[in-house]
């Protein structure tokens, strides 16, 4: 998995609550049996018409956002299904950090998979970070995981939580099969005493 | 002891290793796989060169994007799609996995099909890369759904790498009235705590009226718990649960169904156990609902009003705005008198054996009054027990059509999908923008409801029909 450090990139504002999975990459793109290529779709029925050509109303088609790597949303962002084709298609376009006041657990777990660091502040951070976003090429938004802070342009910074076992792994760019595996003894003595209390499993 | 709730007593019963920061490992007891969010998870293990833990623990079907019309079985003909499935086909083979193939009778939606041959039994952990795991809870096991990368994570390791969530219960109190069902519970407690709500939880499911339902109606109770935001929904086992799995192909047999019924039988929660957040609501006074936005929790009483954007607050200002835009609807229209184009019954929420006997008790001896309707059984053998009954033939009577088993038009990932401004009943669980079609428009309801709103071409109140 691609480490996440820090990143230094201009944001994307979307201010919708209850960006679901659906909006995120509608589901004639989960198709594949690949987990590349998904960006060009991403937000697709929002970021182009019937027809195919881009709506140029929408954030990502504006050329200020064209190479975002940070998205500001709404509230329960990720809602919906599990499908990992979300962070894949969000990762894809090149976006590496979303912020938003809440994620749905699903979507949150799927981006820290994926090199994504979702960040959840309070609405009142994501409202100013929101008018940040909004400056376009002329804000920058600064994210550092290992110091746990979102700064501003203008020098202000918030702090926010993250699991430390997540962040490690983010920070390493460490596979968790691998790290699982390394316990196989404890799964090994797990089953064998589940095979006793409960042979009909 | 300290007192438990049932989801407490089913981690600790699961709990393979703890690390010192509390990361835990999650023994998994079912996994089950569809083609749609497994071929990436089965490519990784074999660019690893690694093997699948427990191949007799792990349950493949093929339903999101398969057809549903009769000629599937000469083969499907969206390439795309095609590959996905014979993708599966082979995995199953190769990986050794327990496999229903599209052309087999058991072949059905996942979370129809795990309970239907009783894979799915209390106080198991079930996962599958699907949201709509939750389903499984209904048995009192602790279900949810997991991203491709998980799933490649519990096929190489029969393990989930977990943080505990914390406990929500959901009672719903005293008994329903006529023409309520369990998909007006599961809505109408969405519709109270908002989507969100249940976000970090897991919800467990009590309280007389939940008792009171059918093995059917709690599947389709916990199926939405993810609408509410919880990833697992669960409801103590009884007597119920346990004649429902008796003689399933999978339960167990003599002593060893002894056994498991001695254990089964300490699966609830204690009296004085702790809740983290605690919903009530009385069953008397849930309605049957519709939705009338682009949200699960856009949820009203089928004899209430469109509602206006300025009667919410924050976010939610825009957000309705937008969904009534969408949803082609004027604040102040009653609901009742909305126009219907299309009706699908079906899917894991509503695609049971009850399901279709409560759409047909309503379309016995009557036509549509839509454009098209369909019904997608859940399961092959939901379908064929559904011609067995009569009910296949009440529906082709009616105007139905009468479809093979898949996950059909609930995400319209196979060809059947609405059409753009196309307003459609919907038994499903999302009526998100785009969910059955560009465009599309969903109305989420019961079976009953839904035939109804069939028949006379418009939203319906099922009780002006009763």
């Amino acid at each position: 998995m691609e480490k996440f450090e820090k990143l230094s990139g201009i944001a994307a504002p979307l201010p919708l609550i209850n960006v679901d999975t659906d909006m995120i990459i509608p589901k004639q793109f989960l198709k594949t049996i690949k987990r590349s290529g998904l960006g060009v779709n991403l937000f697709d029925e929002m970021r182009y018409d019937d027809d195919g050509r881009e709506i140029p109303d929408f954030v990502l088609n504006k050329p200020q956002y064209r190479d975002a790597q940070i998205l500001v949303a709404g509230d329960n962002f990720g809602c919906g299904s599990s499908r990992e084709h979300a962070p894949w298609a969000i990762k894809d376009f090149g976006i590496r950090c979303v912020i938003a006041p809440s994620y749905a657990d699903i979507f949150y777990n799927n981006c820290f998979k994926n090199g994504i660091l979702p960040i959840a502040l309070p609405q009142d951070q994501v409202d100013v970070l929101m008018k940040e976003a909004e400056k376009g090429a002329n804000a920058r938004i600064e994210v550092d995981l290992e110091a746990q802070t979102v700064s501003t342009s203008e020098g202000q910074v918030f702090s926010f939580e993250v699991d430390a076992f997540k962040k490690h792994c983010l920070l390493e760019g460490l596979d968790d099969i691998g790290l699982t595996l390394a316990k196989a003894d404890a799964i090994d003595s797990f089953e064998a005493r589940a095979a006793q209390e409960r042979p009909w499993v | 002891m300290s007192p438990k709730t049932l989801y407490d007593k089913i981690w600790d019963a699961h709990l393979a290793h703890e690390a010192e920061d509390g990361t835990c490992l999650l023994y998994i007891d079912r996994h089950l796989v569809h083609e749609v969010t497994s071929p990436q998870a089965f490519e990784g293990l074999r660019m690893a060169n690694r093997t699948v833990r427990a191949p007799d623990k792990t349950i493949a079907v093929p339903d999101h994007n398969v057809p549903t019309t009769p000629d599937r079985v000469k083969g499907i003909e969206n390439p795309e799609s095609r590959i996905q499935v014979e993708a599966l086909d082979k995995n199953a083979e190769d990986f050794g996995i327990h496999y229903y193939p599209v052309n087999d009778v058991r072949q059905g939606i996942v979370h129809i099909v795990g309970p239907e041959q009783g894979w799915t039994l209390p106080g198991m952990t079930v996962v599958c890369g699907d949201s709509h795991t939750a389903t499984h809870g209904a048995f009192g096991a602790l279900a949810h759904g997991i991203g491709t990368s998980e799933v490649e994570h519990v096929l190489a390791t029969q393990t989930l790498i977990q943080r505990k969530g914390k406990n929500m219960k959901v009672e719903i109190t005293g008994t329903l009235a006529p023409g309520v069902t369990a998909k007006d519970i599961t809505l109408s407690v969405i519709g109270a705590t908002g989507t969100a709500g249940g976000t970090g939880h897991v919800i467990e499911y009590c309280g007389e009226a939940i008792r009171a339902l059918s093995m059917e109606g709690r599947m389709t109770v916990c199926n939405m718990a993810i609408e509410g935001g919880a990833r697992a929904g669960l409801i103590a086992p009884d007597e119920v649960t346990y004649e429902y799995i008796k003689g399933r192909p999978h339960a167990p047999k003599g002593a060893q169904w002894e056994a498991a019924l001695n254990w089964w039988k300490t699966l609830y929660s204690d009296d004085d156990a702790h809740w983290d957040k605690v919903v009530t609501l009385k069953g008397e006074e849930i309605a049957p609902v519709v939705t009338w936005g682009t949200s699960p929790e856009d949820v009203l009483p089928i004899n209430a009003e469109v509602p206006d954007p300025s009667s919410f607050a924050g976010g939610k200002v825009d957000a309705v705005r937008r969904a009534l835009d969408y949803m082609g609807l004027k604040p102040g229209q009653k609901l009742s008198e909305v126009e219907i184009d299309t009706v699908f019954i079906g899917s894991c929420t509503n695609g049971r054996i009850e399901d279709l006997r409560a759409a047909a008790e309503i379309l016995k001896g009557k036509k549509i009054a839509v454009k098209r309707a369909m019904i997608v059984p859940g399961s092959g053998l939901v379908r064929a027990q559904a011609e067995e009954e009569g009910l296949a033939d009440i529906f082709k009577e009616a105007g139905f059509e009468w479809r093979l088993a898949g996950c059909s038009m609930c995400l319209a990932m196979n060809p059947d999908q609405l059409s753009p401004g196309e307003r459609c009943a919907a038994t499903s669980n999302r009526n998100f923008e785009g969910r059955q079609g560009r465009g599309g428009r969903t109305h989420l309801m019961s079976p009953a409801m839904a035939a109804a709103a069939a028949v006379t071409g418009r939203l319906t109140d099922i009780r002006e029909m009763m």
